[in-house]
């Protein structure tokens, strides 16, 4: 019988890892992934409560941020295209006009 | 019935002020205008007639009374620093006096200014401002409390600097060997500002009453002050800041300066604020504050020298200008010398019967001026008149009354009125024999250049160009007031015929309950007719006489001579001519100071080194904090994400430890 | 070992194992199909916790819709230049890194000191929550406004990327 603990550090692990990934990847698409991974590990969290807490609504909750992911999926994706379009690049270190 | 006519008084010229100021530009019917502006004055005087006669009939205590309005200021209520001042207008025997002299004269001046603005661009602002002076002037002797009274004070100034400047476009002549003009403006500007000056004397006095007394209600200072023995400091003082206010308002030495220049105004305005009715707010202040007079000897002998010697030095400037305006000007400087040495000899009945006369014959003489300028086309200088009799005889006989009635001939009302002053000064415990003299040449000089001005006005040969000029007498609207001022200068004496000449002296026993505390106080001693007044009384009738006599003869007849005294006298005829140089000095002692004073430290020092300093001092520190703090502001996404990973290591690394 | 185990640790195994695999691939679409992987074995991961239907949706909407716009989009950019983008090691990175490790740290330290008065896990209890008929009930009833939300949140996502995704804004 795997226990609550496991899950958690499990979830823990893909969160910290999509973090480093949003801290240091220079590849925008990469670092859109790295989000998706952590809203995956934070889901896992979710559902590991839920199941083990006999509580519908963390998985309720799973199905409404998954709906809030697809809608940033589509407006993220969207972003990086008009952003490609202008600048012909998707290096997140040469997209920092947004300062002084 | 009678409470509520007493706010009626002020709320007519209120209303008319209110609708001219709003919807005068939309009218362009000058009769429809000029009935609104003096109709509502004319109701005015109607109301405070009917008090008036009502008044008559009752016993002398019901006839003082106060209505409150409307509370106006309460604060801090029920603490011993409480403060409150009501609305509330006083009518007693001399308000009700001053509000029939101020709307039935202003009434008169009204209509003539009907007739003489017609056809100028500001028709309607003018009386919009004609009648808030009366709204403020009725303010100022109505008020139950000097608060109030301070309100119309202040009303009064605006509404004189708004007048006198209201040909704002215009130049006019400073006088004096500088024919260098100044525009109307300045004049304005001066009479506020030197007016501010003897302000900031009624304010003192204000604050020391309240300190003192707690309260600003008349009947409150004045019981609360008459519990003090008399030569009291405070109210020594209170005495003397007032009437540091009633020389600024007034025009005494050392705060005249302002008078002369104000003519720059509208004749109408010279009138009714520089003759008839706001410069003497002095004088009936001193008046409604006679118990703390009463209390304060010393103020009394310094508000008696200060009168007597204005009357002089303003006399000797009017004998030579020859500005038609500032001539009458200096006289009623001088006029109001007389009033104050009235004031300071303990005889106020008399004081306020010479106010009243005065703004007869003054309204008289200045409206009679007005209608000479007006046919002159606008010239003022007496030197290039002349001969003016024939031309307009209305104008000419009623000047002529009045020109009599202030050198005191008798029966007119002058005669009666500085008569009174004259035997006061002389008589009374507060008065000496010097004040006496100084005021008999006073009224000397008063004759003098009164003729010399009549003279040369309207008699002799015409100095101008007669093909070009061809004078015509005044509109109806300008005649009729000059013959209804006219017969009051004449008439307006025989209230206050004194006992010695078998008269009754109503005035006086009129007003009398209101000066009866501090008559009370300085424990005067009532002179029975004597052999002395009707010498000193013919003495003086004949220095007048002699005066018009010299008048008429240097100006008329032997010109010549005029000249010979010129050049004998040149020197004392430089000085006068220029006025004892006293702007000059002004100038050179207060003004220009002040100005290089602000310049270089207030402005140069202070305002750009300090006040500027410190703004853009915090500006430029401001600015460099943010060139330094932006460089935080990378733009780079993952840094701000790299900065939120830290805080969440913080807040992670407390929850735990803690 | 029970098989209930060798299966979790088969899963977390590949979990994590391509949640590195996505972080570190030089090449998005490499990155992408790691990221499909993730997410299979986190279905996985969900079936073990009798999360059936939420399983079934994260392969159909994940893996199925979403990261195929992901590669679509990258196909669309055509990131030839892009795929030879060299990841510098910097100092800033190092210390993310480092602030990440450190929190990871702490979040397990908590996990491994936490008492024994864990829920048990209830299976027959679990395995009627993840049933397409519970989650449907609390849907369509408690969660029915929230529910009716989430289809404006899509409508103004749709209108937002089309409006962003235009040529010019006109």
């Amino acid at each position: 019988m795997i226990d609550l603990h496991t899950y958690l550090g499990l979830s823990a692990t893909g969160f910290i890892l999509g973090v480093i990934g949003v801290v240091t990847r220079r590849n925008a698409i990469i670092v859109f992934m790295s989000i998706e991974l952590m809203l995956n590990s934070v889901n896992l969290t979710l559902v590991a409560f839920s199941s083990f807490l006999g509580d519908a609504t963390g998985q309720i909750l799973v199905f409404f941020v998954m709906t809030v992911a697809a809608a940033e999926a589509a407006v993220g994706l969207a972003i990086i295209i008009a952003l490609f379009r202008n600048k012909q690049t998707v290096n997140i270190d040469e997209i920092n006009i947004l300062k002084w | 019935m009678l409470t509520t006519l007493v706010p009626l008084i002020v709320l007519f010229p209120l209303a008319g002020f209110l609708f001219l100021g709003l919807l005068g530009t939309r009218i362009k019917n000058e009769t429809v205008l000029g009935l609104i502006g003096s109709g509502t004055v004319g109701l005015s005087f109607l109301s405070a007639a009917w008090i008036f006669l009502s008044m008559l009939a009752w016993d002398a205590v019901d006839r003082s009374f106060s209505v409150e309005l409307f509370p106006w200021i309460a604060s801090f209520t029920g603490t011993p620093s409480s403060f409150s001042s009501s609305f509330a207008y006083r009518i007693d025997q001399l308000s009700i006096l001053m509000t029939l002299v101020v709307t039935g004269v202003g009434f008169l001046i009204h209509v003539y200014s009907i007739g003489y603005m017609q056809g100028d661009r500001g028709f309607w602002r003018f009386f919009s401002y004609m009648n808030l002076f009366i709204v403020a002037m009725l303010n100022l002797v109505l008020a139950d409390n000097f608060l109030l009274m301070f309100l119309g004070w202040e009303g009064v100034g605006l509404c004189s600097y708004l007048l006198i400047g209201f040909w704002y476009t215009r130049k006019f002549d400073v006088g004096g060997y500088k024919p260098g003009t100044a525009f109307t403006n300045d004049a304005a500007k001066k009479a506020f500002v030197v007016n501010r000056i003897g302000d900031v004397g009624f304010l003192l006095a204000m604050f020391l009453m309240f300190d003192r007394f707690g309260s600003l209600n008349f009947d409150s200072v004045f019981g609360a002050a008459s519990v003090l023995s008399p030569g009291n400091v405070t109210v020594f003082w209170i005495a003397l800041l007032l009437f540091v206010g009633a020389t600024g308002k007034s025009a005494q030495i050392p705060l005249y300066v302002w008078l002369p220049d104000a003519m720059a105004g509208p004749t109408p305005v010279s009138a009714l604020i520089h003759a008839a009715t706001m410069v003497t707010a002095g004088i009936y202040m001193v008046a409604r504050c006679s118990v703390l007079y009463a209390l304060a000897p010393d103020v009394l002998t310094i508000v008696a020298i200060i009168g007597a010697a204005t009357a002089v030095f303003a006399g000797t400037m009017g004998l030579v200008q020859n500005d038609i305006k500032k001539i009458l000007a200096y006289s009623t400087v001088s006029q109001l010398g007389y009033m104050f040495l009235a004031m300071g000899v303990a005889a106020f009945g008399a004081g306020i019967f010479h106010l009243m006369t005065h703004a007869f014959f003054k309204a008289l003489l200045f409206l009679g001026s007005g209608a000479v300028i007006h046919a002159m086309h606008e010239e003022q200088d007496i030197q290039k008149m002349g001969g003016l009799k024939g031309a307009m005889p209305v104008t000419f006989w009623t000047f002529l009354i009045g020109a009599l009635a202030i050198s005191g001939i008798p029966p007119l009302s002058g005669f009666f009125s500085k008569d009174e002053i004259l035997w006061k000064a002389f008589s009374s415990d507060y008065g000496s024999p010097i004040l006496w003299f100084v005021g008999a040449g006073g009224a000397a000089l008063t004759a003098l250049y009164m003729f010399r001005l009549v003279t040369l006005t309207f008699e002799g040969e015409s100095r101008y160009d007669t093909r070009a000029l061809h004078p015509h007498e005044a509109p109806k609207t300008m005649t009729v007031p000059l013959i209804i001022l006219a017969v009051f200068s004449v008439i307006g004496g025989f209230v206050g015929i004194p006992e010695s000449l078998l008269g009754s002296n109503a005035l006086e026993h009129w007003l009398e309950p209101v000066f009866r505390p501090a008559n009370a106080k300085l424990a005067l001693h009532p002179h029975d007719p004597e052999l002395i007044e009707y010498v000193l009384m013919a003495v003086s009738v004949s220095l007048a006489a002699a005066g018009i006599t010299a008048g008429r003869t240097l100006y008329l007849k032997r010109k010549d001579l005029v000249e010979q005294l010129q050049a004998l006298f040149v020197r004392t005829y430089k000085v006068l001519w220029n006025k004892y140089y006293v702007d000059e000095v002004y100038d050179a002692v207060f003004v220009r100071p002040t100005v290089r004073l602000s310049e270089s430290l207030l402005w140069r020092g202070f305002d750009v080194g300090v006040i500027d300093g410190l703004v853009n001092g915090s500006a430029a520190v401001t600015a460099k904090l943010g060139q330094w703090l932006r460089r935080i502001q990378t733009g780079v996404a993952q840094v701000y994400a790299t900065v939120f990973l830290g805080g969440i290591l913080l807040v992670l690394t407390w929850l735990l430890f803690r | 070992m029970t098989v209930e185990t060798i299966v979790f640790v088969i899963l977390a195994v590949l979990f994590v194992g391509s949640a590195i695999m996505v972080i570190t691939r030089r090449s998005p679409v490499l990155a992408v199909l790691y990221l499909i992987l993730n997410f299979f074995s986190l279905a996985g991961l969900y079936l073990t916790l009798q999360a059936q239907f939420i399983a079934v949706i994260q392969i159909l909407v994940y893996a199925g819709a979403i990261m195929v716009l992901f590669l679509f989009v990258i196909m669309l950019l055509n990131l030839r230049d892009e795929e030879r983008l060299t990841e510098k090691i910097s100092v800033r990175k190092m210390i993310g890194v480092g602030l990440s490790a450190a929190v990871l740290l702490q979040v397990l330290y908590v996990l491994g000191f936490s008492g024994s008065d864990l829920p048990v896990r209830d299976v027959a209890r679990a395995e009627e929550l993840g049933s397409v008929e519970s989650i449907g009930k609390a849907l369509f009833t408690d969660f029915l406004f929230p529910f009716e939300v989430t289809s404006i949140v899509l409508i103004v996502a749709i209108v937002g990327a089309v409006i962003l995704a235009k040529k010019k804004l006109d």
